[in-house]
């Protein structure tokens, strides 16, 4: 064994991949993965789902058992805060002032939930955040049958609570600032198909809605609006968005911008750190721009880049970006990114039924697909934008045409 | 506990043994056999967990639902006996399962 040691701070999607990329391709030298929490590697998704609704246990979230690790010679420092980074000493420093030394050194920190602390009554209890098992450990305590929910924010965060909160029998209210739910992320379209669908389920959506304040002693009992509307809440959940966790990098003295900038091969400004996942603003061929994505294949995808690269063998990130998100019988494939697209084909009718696939064009290029219900499109779409290939607009709309007819 | 035997593109053989309940995605996690990606983690998401069940146990292991089946229509390499590993639970009565492995997932 050799002497190198490779610590990966962050024990989350990109870390377990990481670890497990290392070992595969070859490390030979030691490898400590650092997390916080005190369980290993874990998948986030089912937070807001099966997790949340008390259906999965935590152990059935784990990506891989912990003797996966022990055989395979990976260190887990769990219930560890990593509190800076000695670049000079190359070494990295422990909540309780242990210190580390490195030869290479991974930052797969993730995204920190964006706080609305200057929210009046954010304080009180039952005022929670969706982001990691401890979170929803808080939420459980709150929830239940006929208890009322009251959700700020509608991005698929809050979507997804909303539809499992609902389904548990919770009466559940959706409060969006913007003019329709997930405007940032979707065509109107879209947006008008989910807020429908919520609206079929129960679910009470209120857009372009300023939240003024959190009532309550002690436990939040209501949320004020600023239009004089109260809403009875026994829970409100915050999903507001969150920010690259960058501290420790900024610290360190490295690169910064909209997350810790890395290169092609996944390096921060100091080559023997790499970076990976949510945390990164990074370089993506396809579309041709620097982009900070929040995604598990992201944060997988990036991560076996970063392993390669502290193997010494350079090959350059170049994925399609693809999500997903379950909400009831809903199943949201995503494969591309639409940002900047000018006109929307849709497949499917929206306005009835459940199952539709929306493409994403900027001009004659298709950028992206939302398949509601849809696999093949998502399917035919993931692959197809990988390749370079591009679609018929006219032939996507046409469900006479089978899906792969209209790729060329 | 079944045992399942993993059969990569190379004809690399990994037998593991894991407890009924467990999908044939997550016991391929569990004991580090290379060729599943399960990038979704089980959610019938990703299409990353593609593997061909031995003809022996296609029928065994059941077929596959719309879904599921709408998603193999367009994974590398589809045979008439590709599964989502992920949508394979484990049970006692698939105690010997052989599935092969594709050379890739996406």
């Amino acid at each position: 064994m050799s002497t190198e040691h490779a610590i990966i701070i962050g024990a989350s999607h990109a870390g377990a991949q990481l670890a497990t990329s290392l070992r595969q391709s070859g490390w030979t030298g030691k490898i400590s993965v650092v997390g916080d929490e005190a369980i290993p590697p874990y998948h986030r998704p089912p937070l807001s789902k099966g997790y949340l609704n008390g259906d999965k246990h935590s152990d059935e979230l784990l990506i891989r058992p912990a003797s996966f690790y022990e055989k395979s010679d990976i260190d887990l420092l769990l219930g560890n805060r990593v509190t800076g980074i000695d670049r000079d000493n190359k070494c990295i420093t422990l909540h309780d002032s242990a210190s580390i030394g490195y030869t290479k050194l991974a930052l797969v920190t993730g995204a920190k939930v964006r706080k609305l602390s200057n929210l009046p009554g954010h304080e009180l209890g039952g005022v929670c955040y969706l982001r990691d098992l401890r979170d929803v450990d808080q939420i459980r305590g709150y929830i239940g049958k006929g208890k009322s929910a009251v959700i700020i924010g509608g991005g698929y965060i809050g979507l997804e609570t909303a539809a499992s909160m609902r389904k548990m029998g919770m009466n559940v209210t959706v409060l969006e600032a913007m003019p329709r739910v997930l405007q940032r992320v979707t065509a109107p379209e879209v947006s008008a198909f989910y807020s429908r669908v919520h609206g079929e389920e129960g679910v009470n959506i209120i857009c372009e809605a300023a939240v003024e304040s959190l009532q309550g002693s002690g436990n939040v009992q209501s949320v004020q609006l600023a239009d004089g509307t109260s809403i009875p809440a026994d829970v409100v959940i915050i999903g507001v968005g969150v920010m690259p966790d960058v501290e420790l990098a900024e610290a360190a003295g490295l690169e910064i911008d909209n997350g810790i900038v890395v290169d092609e091969f996944a390096r921060t400004s100091d080559h023997d750190i790499v970076a990976a996942g949510d945390c990164t603003n990074h370089y993506n061929p396809i579309y041709q721009r620097r982009l900070r994505l929040e995604s598990v294949q992201n944060a997988t995808d990036q991560a076996k880049t970063a392993a390669n690269t502290l193997c010494g063998k350079l090959e350059a990130y170049n994925t399609l970006p693809w999500f997903w998100s379950d909400q009831y019988d809903l199943k949201l494939q995503i494969a591309g990114l639409s940002q900047g697209f000018d006109r929307v084909v849709l497949r499917g009718d929206t306005e009835a039924g459940r199952s539709f696939a929306a493409f994403y064009f900027e001009g004659d290029r298709l950028l992206a697909v939302d398949a509601i219900n849809r696999p093949k499109e998502f399917m035919m779409t993931r692959r197809a934008l990988g390749s370079g290939q591009n679609a018929d607009p006219a032939k996507l709309a046409d469900e006479s045409i089978e899906i792969q007819q209209a790729f060329s | 506990m079944p045992q399942i035997k993993f059969i990569t593109h190379t004809g690399e053989e990994h037998e593991v043994h894991v407890a009924a309940g467990t999908s044939v995605m997550q016991a391929a996690l569990d004991n580090g056999v290379p060729g599943i990606l399960a990038d979704c983690g089980g959610a019938c998401s990703c299409a990353t967990c593609h593997c061909y069940v031995d003809d022996a146990w296609v029928e065994k292991t059941g077929k596959p639902d719309d879904v599921e089946e709408q998603m193999l229509d367009f994974v590398m390499e589809a045979q008439p006996n590709s599964r989502l590993s992920c949508q394979i639970v484990v049970e006692d009565s698939l105690d010997g399962l052989v599935v092969r492995l594709p050379e890739s997932q996406i």
